[in-house]
């Protein structure tokens, strides 16, 4: 089968400097920048942006439709074309990028903001879990992914000192990111759930991010180099955790296949594995640990271990390996986000530049 | 910069849900002390039991028995547990595969420290004393070195059967909210209500976000309005609301304050309901020690022509 598909590239990116807590401002007003810089990046005003779409969720702050609110800061009158996920700003992009496939929009504004400071981010997100067998034992987000970091230790496919070894050359790479919340190398830490320790988790933080979508020559037209979305796709686990091989990740596996990351091979990866122990299961989705894959850069922004507002994390991927590409610094390159419990939901994008 | 402004904010919820039949017997059975799975399509039997057959979408019915000992899959020491967690002292989360079961079950392990603890470890249910048909009639998992349990051979029919679940939820926040309603709050703690002015489209929004709306950018120059103001539009409230001490019928009123592009809501006190009106210009009430006005209550101006607030409805 062959099919037509619409040229669709990544042609800005842009971010807050992710912290620990934004307490002195509202999610618009932490949001409203980023924005301002993303339309800087293409000319665009935001008048001009066919469609629009962000990720979010209002029980990181407790803020009941917090993302009305936050539409403020796009300045949505006279009324914008315009949806919301309640998950990972990637998924916004997704809905984004099948908008503009339709031929409905010629622009996307993406953007996702996370504000965990006022809450206990921990304690939040067992709110996402199965309500009847599992929330009510209130499973912190730490414990699940323990489980999953244990299963790998057993299975062989990992251990503590590699986990740490992850966790050091994220940090480490974070140093050269100025949005990064942890830049530069830490120690592994005390036992937060073992056999997770502190190092191994991500840090805690608010931030935003967003993206700027256009297809075909107005891509060319807005970017000096877009990076061209050769292929995009998401897949889910089953939801009980039990009935999973939490050693492996065959959603991330197949939405990489429909995606087309292994017809040719990549020179960057942007993993969104927020326990070091998910960078493993990952890797291994995703072919990364195969001979002719070590010349592959994983996660030269510092990935999720070094910032993960959570709702933003995900997009963030997807921007940062579109901006190496928009640099120069790759010509194709994968991007992965996840959702939900021990990679519960997967979404992989390939991104290309023009030959350089 | 100002202080920033914090308040404790509890959200809280006790959650409602009904059950399917395979959850109502599932959980009916824990009631009773016996675990119940399901039968998958291709023999498999899913513990705990699902509705629907994780890989093929197939609706699932065929309950059968499982022990209540079995085998620790996978597990992480919890060395400090947190609100609402099975146990208060430091315990093992794990999965546990129940003798009959293919599939594993997640809960706490009480064990005497992480030493005692293993992968491929044999355990048993400790039941809850009270039990109610919910998974904490789990109260946990225990250590247990002896062959797998009997089965008392139940069909999964009940008398009494659960048809639902009521799951209290709680999370504690602490709120803070922002640049420009700190600014608003801290105004108005001097009596004093303060807006924000958008500099492009220069209206004036009381109380400001932060944000012109229209405009998307940030609003910044203060601007303070009232504090007299116009009743643009109004309702009469006949019920009564919880903790609220305020005699029914009352009014409660979008006021455009003098000075302000958009109307605030409040009540409107110090005058019969039923003589209320659009137009109608009133001022705050402030009582005591109070952080914003009580109600506004009528100036005995005449009112303001339609014309004056018809942009503001
Ligand atoms: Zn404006």
């Amino acid at each position: 089968m062959t099919r037509e598909i619409r040229e669709i590239a990544v042609v800005a990116f842009a971010q807050t400097g992710h912290r620990r807590t934004s307490e002195e401002l509202s999610e618009v007003e932490m949001l409203m920048p980023v924005l301002h810089d993303v339309l800087a990046r293409t000319g665009l005003k935001a008048g001009d942006i066919g469609f629009t779409c962000s990720g979010s969720s209002d029980y990181l702050a407790g803020r009941a439709f917090s993302f009305t609110m936050a539409l403020d800061g796009v300045g949505a009158w006279p009324p914008i074309s315009e949806s919301h996920v309640e998950t990972d700003g990637a998924w916004a992009l997704y809905e984004a990028w099948v908008k503009l496939l339709t031929g409905e929009a010629e622009t996307a504004l993406v953007y996702a903001y996370g504000k965990t400071s006022p809450g206990d981010v921990r304690e939040v997100l067992t709110r996402q879990l199965d309500p009847y067998y599992v929330a009510p034992l209130w499973p912190d987000s730490v414990a699940l992914a323990a489980l999953q970091a244990r299963a790998l230790i057993d299975a062989g496919l990992t251990d503590e000192r590699e986990l740490a070894a992850i966790a050091a050359r994220s940090r480490t790479a974070a140093a050269a990111n100025p949005h990064a919340q942890l830049r530069g190398a830490t120690p592994p830490g005390d036992p937060l759930v073992a056999p997770l320790r502190t190092g191994d988790c991500p840090p805690i933080g608010d931030g935003a991010a967003a993206v700027v979508l256009a297809a075909g020559d107005t891509a060319r037209r807005l970017c000096d180099r877009p990076a061209w979305i050769r292929g995009l796709d998401h897949r889910i686990e089953a939801h009980s955790l039990g009935v999973r091989d939490l050693t492996d990740s065959p959603s991330t596996r197949l939405a990489a296949e429909r995606a087309g990351a292994f017809e040719l091979p990549v020179d960057t990866a942007e993993l969104h594995a927020p326990f070091t122990s998910q960078e493993v299961v990952l890797r291994r989705a995703l072919k990364l640990d195969l001979p002719g894959a070590e010349e592959v850069r994983i996660n030269p922004s510092g990935g999720a271990l070094a910032a993960n507002p959570v709702m933003a994390a995900g997009l963030i991927r997807l921007g940062e390996a579109a901006a190496r590409i928009q640099r120069g610094e790759s010509d194709r390159a994968l991007a992965h986000a996840t959702s939900g419990p021990c990679l519960q939901q997967n979404l992989v994008a390939v991104l290309e530049g023009d030959a350089q | 910069m100002p202080e920033v402004l914090k308040a404790p904010l509890a959200v809280e919820f006790p959650f409602t849900r009904s059950l399917g039949p395979v959850q109502s017997a599932f959980l009916t059975g824990l009631r009773e002390r016996v675990v119940l799975g399901v039968k998958t399509v291709d023999s498999r039997t899913l513990v705990p039991p699902v509705e629907y057959d994780p890989v093929t979408a197939e609706e699932l019915r065929d309950l059968v028995e499982v022990a209540p000992t079995g085998t620790v899959t996978t597990w992480a020491w919890n060395h400090h547990p947190r609100r609402g967690q099975p146990l208060g002292t430091p315990f093992a989360w794990v999965l546990v595969r129940l003798d009959g079961a293919d599939t594993a079950l997640l809960h706490a392990l009480d064990a005497p420290g992480q030493d005692a603890v293993h992968t491929g470890m044999r355990v048993r249910v400790r039941w809850a004393e009270e039990r109610t048909g919910a998974i904490t009639d789990i109260a946990c998992f225990e250590p247990y070195d002896g062959e797998p349990a009997q089965r008392t051979g139940h069909t999964g029919e009940f008398e009494d059967a659960v048809t639902g679940i009521v799951a209290a939820a709680r999370l504690d926040y602490t709120y803070s909210p922002g640049r420009a309603q700190s600014a608003y709050l801290h105004a108005l703690s001097g009596r004093r209500t303060v807006g924000e002015r958008c500099p492009s489209c220069r209206k004036v929004y009381v109380p400001p976000r932060g944000a012109c709306p229209t405009c998307g950018v940030a609003t910044s120059e203060q601007v303070e309005v009232g504090p007299r103001g116009t009743v643009t539009t109004f309702c009469i409230v006949n019920i009564k609301a919880k903790n609220l001490d305020i005699e029914v019928p009352y009014v409660y009123a979008h006021i455009a304050l003098d000075g302000a592009d958009l109307a605030l809501h409040a009540r409107i006190g110090g005058m019969p309901y039923d003589q209320v009106r659009m137009g109608l210009r009133v001022e705050p009430v402030w009582t005591e020690g109070a952080r914003f006005p009580d109600h506004y209550r009528p100036t005995g101006e005449p009112d303001a022509e339609y014309d004056t607030y018809k942009e503001l409805l």
